[in-house]
């Protein structure tokens, strides 16, 4: 079971809703991927076209609980404006701080994430601040009480895995809240090696809508973020140098 | 009347006095919306009784998918 703040969820893959194909692929993936925690991003209506489509009207909002994030905002402020806006919808009281330091590599603003972490506790929300995956940085976000730490895997939309597995696992090891592993994931595989470094959970969304097959690919990564997950439980065995056979030597039958 | 919306200078008829009456007039009464006004964001309760005048800066936005 995954714990955020006082939510409970059963999957352990959050997934994101940009860059899909179409709707419909992306509401089968979406349901294919068995995830329960969605995330969106907040943006000005086009107020000439009511009648344009919206992939949140589609959905069953009681089934979801959704994270919008504070894509686009480069200041502390600019993301708790942000999370005010998305919080008064209604809908949701979770937000995934995500202040951008860097056009070009898009990596987190490491002094406005903790800024706006530190602000929108004081408000209330249940906060999950995407952060790289610096050591000190995830366990500042934790004294400061945030709900889950979103260390990145590698650049956001590059689906490079995770670059620097030996920080993650320094991150999961002293982490006192949830570990999602946010940004870079690309293919299950990935998906897999966050679960079994001890990862509580996995967001990932180019991932699968980028795939050429979105829907198999979401099903693949639930099944690699299940599967990494029982690995990581089921404790795995140290790496030897050298081979130990697995039959045995006795009784061997010789002509 | 002159408002500000989403950036764009736009003419909204005159009957048009509270951020209801906007949202009905462009009809996004019925869409997952949040207004601001002058850097205010309002609830939802608050659209019936917010007042617009002439130069108001409004933001109605919305949920887009994002990751």
């Amino acid at each position: 079971m995954l714990k955020i703040g006082p939510y409970e969820f059963h999957s352990r893959l959050l997934l994101g809703t940009g860059k899909y194909p179409n709707f419909a692929i992306q509401k089968e993936a979406v349901e294919v991927s068995g995830a329960e925690i969605l995330t969106f991003a907040v943006r000005r209506m086009n107020i000439f076209s009511p009648e344009q489509p919206n992939f949140l009207e589609q959905l069953d909002v009681t089934k979801y609980k959704l994270l919008p994030n504070t894509a686009g905002a480069k200041t502390a402020e600019e993301a708790v404006r942000i999370a005010r806006l998305a919080k008064a919808s209604g809908l949701c009281d979770m937000i995934k701080v995500e202040v951008i330091g860097c056009d070009k590599t898009l990596l987190p603003d490491p002094v406005e994430t903790l800024k706006a972490t530190e602000m929108l506790l004081e408000e209330g929300f249940i906060v999950l601040p995407y952060t790289s995956d610096d050591v000190v940085l995830a366990k500042r976000l934790q004294d400061l009480g945030c709900h889950a730490i979103m260390p990145g895997a590698s650049p956001i939309g590059t689906g490079q895995g995770i670059i620097n597995p030996l920080n993650l696992s320094f991150i999961i090891e002293q982490a006192t809240v949830p570990v999602i592993v946010d940004a870079g994931i690309g293919s299950p595989a990935d998906a897999a090696l966050a679960m079994e470094l001890g990862a509580d959970g996995v967001l990932l969304n180019t991932a699968v809508a980028g795939a050429s097959d979105p829907v198999k690919m979401a099903k693949a990564m639930k099944l690699a973020i299940e599967a990494g997950r029982l690995g990581y439980e089921a404790g795995r065995i140290p790496k030897k140098r050298y081979a130990t056979a697995s039959s045995p030597m006795e009784g061997m039958s010789t002509v | 009347m002159k408002l500000i919306i989403n950036g764009e200078a736009i003419d909204v008829p005159e009957r048009i006095r509270t951020v209801a009456d906007l949202l009905e007039h462009f009809q996004l009464n019925k869409k997952i919306a949040i207004v601001e006004v002058n850097a205010c964001i309002l609830q939802k309760e608050q659209y019936a009784t917010a007042t617009l005048n002439s130069g108001d800066r409004v933001e109605i936005v919305h949920f887009v998918g994002g990751g």
